[in-house]
């Protein structure tokens, strides 16, 4: 039977755990440094989320981020770094909102469709990059990021009126038409002052249960994660390594494809040319810090929200609000620094235990023997 | 010992998350906000993308507030947005704003919209502006719009007389369609003042990119390009960036235009003030401070407020003398101006 690790767990957090405290610390460095109070910025931004409207928002943002930080964690389980997000979702977005707002179909059938046709649109995105590399050993680093910049352009010239585009008038915006009220996708409202929380944030958190069983617990989740840890070894073991880089690469971007439509099935109906961008590259920050796992990705996405979001009130109180941004950035640097830190220290404890059992004699029990005893 | 400090971490670090992840409270943000706070009257504005210090449309708009502020003796406030925000949080920001007591509201660019029409609703007594929308219209919701079309005409126009190489180039920050409206009145002043003058048209980014409107390289550079095809003068809708296209073309000794303000007079821009033709301006200051005003003297604006040549809301900039000079340049201008206001030339708002 497997052992409830202490030890494991512990490590686990200190990572993060040094990471935030570093990173708070330095902030305060900062505020100190330009003259200001290093403490009431936090004060400010605690206050303002006690706020059950600003945990609405929050919450809702929590759920984008999560999407988009588990697009990622697909890829970095199989050691694959899938900067596109960015690109796969917008570009996702604005085909599955334009889909959306063209085909007719009753309600619940069009938003399955909308999502259908975003995650098939996200995974073609990636799933390029994902060629590239198998078939000519592109680097995917390279390739999403450049594919980022394609779906820009892409993204941009569709949606010309004279494409697939609408200017509503008297309107400066572009957008792709509205998708009928019968295929929004119903919230939680809680109450007139609250808001609602998006529908399709309950669908994030069911992608976190399945991220979970499937890389956790069926075969091909191990096969990834063992392409991931060594190709070689995998190859060697019957896996066929490009097979999974595909197929991961495939998944990741269908993923990706769904990070737009919180936003998209809760709040706007339609994209326009000030549809949420950048939330990709919030996720590859997110999934560092929650280390790919589920859980830890949830309490990552939150904290981001809670960042992005309690800080929006610091304006109203004489400080910047980019005091949040600084803390992001620090959290990046100190997340790598901290886990590499902790991985060695956790190294270095492995072998004093080792040491200390053998020198005690009493080391290399078999699993038989203990059994026995 | 290092147990000890390890574990404090933890426990630090678990009660923060948590505090993140269960906050919990029945209040809302706007519940605080001293609605009935009549110690002075108060005034908002939420910005754009880019926030304060674009030296362009949020400047501009702030510009008009603190100038209510010392004209109006109010007190003015100012929030910004974040990147990769939704209409939710536009939404959240506006709430704020209105419950604070602030009257007007104004949302900086199309991007309030719909935010816009939402919280509107919520605040029949307040009157909420929008800069460059028409489409959204209330009650208490001024819209703000300007005929960018029309200044960009006779700039057009200005540019086809001094061109010696018959060649003219235009730089659009970021491919929008408000940003067309200044390519289509262009290029429209130039043809019909001289159908043989050929116009270059370069945007530097499309949205979600914004940084079409920040970066001075990248017009720098689209503005190296229209001088090497022999653009002899250039003009620049593009915020910040085109400070870099004034640049490039006045150490090419060519003609540069301006745009939102005045930019002959920029500090930034001193050096190359010679090489300013004129500049198109945009007078979104007037709007803000108007608006203001409309609601101090009990009679707040509301529906679309057009701002065209008719009523200098935009228009072409003379303070460089070098242009002032040029008498049948001024003369084609003038009498494009008048035909423009009497209705003889209607201005194309999409190239």
């Amino acid at each position: 039977m497997k052992k409830f690790d202490k030890d494991r767990l512990i490590l686990g957090l200190a990572g993060p755990a040094l990471a935030l405290v570093v990173a708070v610390a330095l902030t305060s460095l900062v505020l100190l440094v330009s003259g200001r109070d290093p403490i009431e910025p936090y004060q400010i931004m605690f206050d303002s989320a006690s706020y059950v409207d600003v945990q609405v928002l929050i919450i809702n943002q929590a759920g984008t981020y999560y999407l988009a930080a588990l697009a990622v964690a697909v890829g970095f389980r199989m050691n694959l770094f899938n900067i596109g997000v960015d690109g796969q979702y917008r570009l996702a977005a604005m085909v599955a909102a334009l889909v959306g707002a063209n085909v007719g179909l009753p309600g619940p059938l069009r938003i399955a469709l909308i999502v259908l046709v975003a995650m098939l649109v996200g995974a073609l995105w990636s799933g390029i990059a994902g060629i590239l590399k198998t078939s000519r050993g592109v680097s995917e680093v390279v390739s999403t990021i450049m594919l980022n910049a394609i779906a820009t352009s892409l993204v941009a010239w569709l949606i010309l009126p004279k494409n697939f585009g609408v200017q509503p008038a008297g309107s400066n915006n572009l957008t792709t038409g509205d998708i009928p009220e019968s295929a929004w996708f119903p919230g939680l409202s809680l109450g007139p002052e609250a808001g609602e929380i998006y529908g399709f944030t309950f669908v994030a958190v069911a992608c976190g249960v399945i991220y979970w069983f499937v890389l956790g617990r069926t075969r091909f989740g191990f096969d990834l994660r063992a392409t991931g840890a060594s190709e070689s070894a995998a190859q060697a073991s019957g896996v066929d390594a490009k097979k999974m880089v595909l197929t991961s690469m495939l998944l990741s971007g269908a993923v990706a494809g769904l990070v737009g439509m919180p936003t998209l099935l809760g709040d706007t109906h339609t994209y326009s040319i000030d549809f949420p961008a950048g939330i990709g590259f919030m996720g590859i920050t997110i999934a560092l810090l929650g280390r790919n796992n589920p859980v830890g990705i949830a309490l990552s996405a939150l904290l981001m929200a809670f960042l992005v979001k309690s800080s929006a009130s610091l304006d109203q109180h004489g400080y910047e609000k980019e005091i949040a941004d600084i803390m992001q950035g620090l959290i990046v640097i100190s997340v790598v620094v901290s886990y590499e830190l902790v991985r060695r220290y956790g190294l270095r404890r492995q072998q004093q235990k080792v040491g200390e059992e053998l020198a005690a004699g009493g080391a290399l029990k078999t699993e038989k023997e203990e059994a026995a005893l | 010992m290092r147990r000890i400090t390890r574990i404090v971490t933890v426990g630090a670090t678990t009660a923060a998350l948590a505090l993140t992840a269960t906050a919990c409270g029945n209040k809302s943000s706007s519940d605080t906000a001293s609605s009935g706070d009549s110690a002075g009257a108060k005034a908002a504005i939420a910005y754009d993308v880019g926030g304060r210090g674009d030296q362009s449309f949020n400047d501009a708009a702030f510009a008009g507030l603190e100038k209510a502020q010392k004209d109006l003796k109010i007190k003015g406030s100012a929030a910004e947005p974040s990147d990769g925000e939704a209409d939710a949080d536009k939404i959240q920001r506006l709430t704020e704003l209105a419950r604070a007591g602030n009257n007007p509201v104004i949302g900086v660019g199309f991007a309030y919209a719909p935010a816009i029409k939402k919280v509107a609703a919520k605040f029949p007594k307040t009157t909420f502006g929008i800069i460059d929308d028409a489409s959204v219209t209330d009650k208490n919701i001024a819209n703000l719009v300007f005929n960018e079309e029309q200044g960009s005409y006779l700039a057009g126009v200005a540019a086809a007389k001094v061109s010696k190489s018959k060649t003219v180039g235009f730089i659009g920050g970021v491919e929008t369609p408000l940003i067309k409206k200044f390519e289509a009145g262009f290029e429209q002043g130039v043809t019909d003042t001289d159908p043989k003058v050929k116009v270059l048209s370069q945007y530097l980014t499309q949205p979600p990119n914004f940084d079409g409107f920040s970066k001075p390289d990248l017009g720098k550079a689209a503005a190296q390009g229209q001088l090497d095809k022999k653009a002899d003068v250039i003009y620049a809708a593009a915020g910040l960036a085109g400070s870099g296209s004034i640049e490039a073309a006045a150490k090419a000794g060519k003609w540069a235009i301006g745009v939102d303000s005045d930019q002959y007079n920029q500090k930034g821009l001193a050096t190359y003030k010679d090489s300013i033709l004129t500049s198109v301006t945009k007078d979104v200051a007037d709007s803000v401070f108007n608006l203001i005003k409309s609601v101090q003297d009990g009679k707040p604006q509301s529906g679309e407020i057009r701002y065209g040549l008719d009523k200098d809301g935009v228009g072409l900039a003379d303070s460089n003398p070098a242009f002032t000079k040029m008498t049948d340049v001024i003369g084609a201008v003038d009498k494009a101006k008048q035909e423009i206001i009497d209705g003889k030339i209607t201005v194309k708002t999409t190239p």
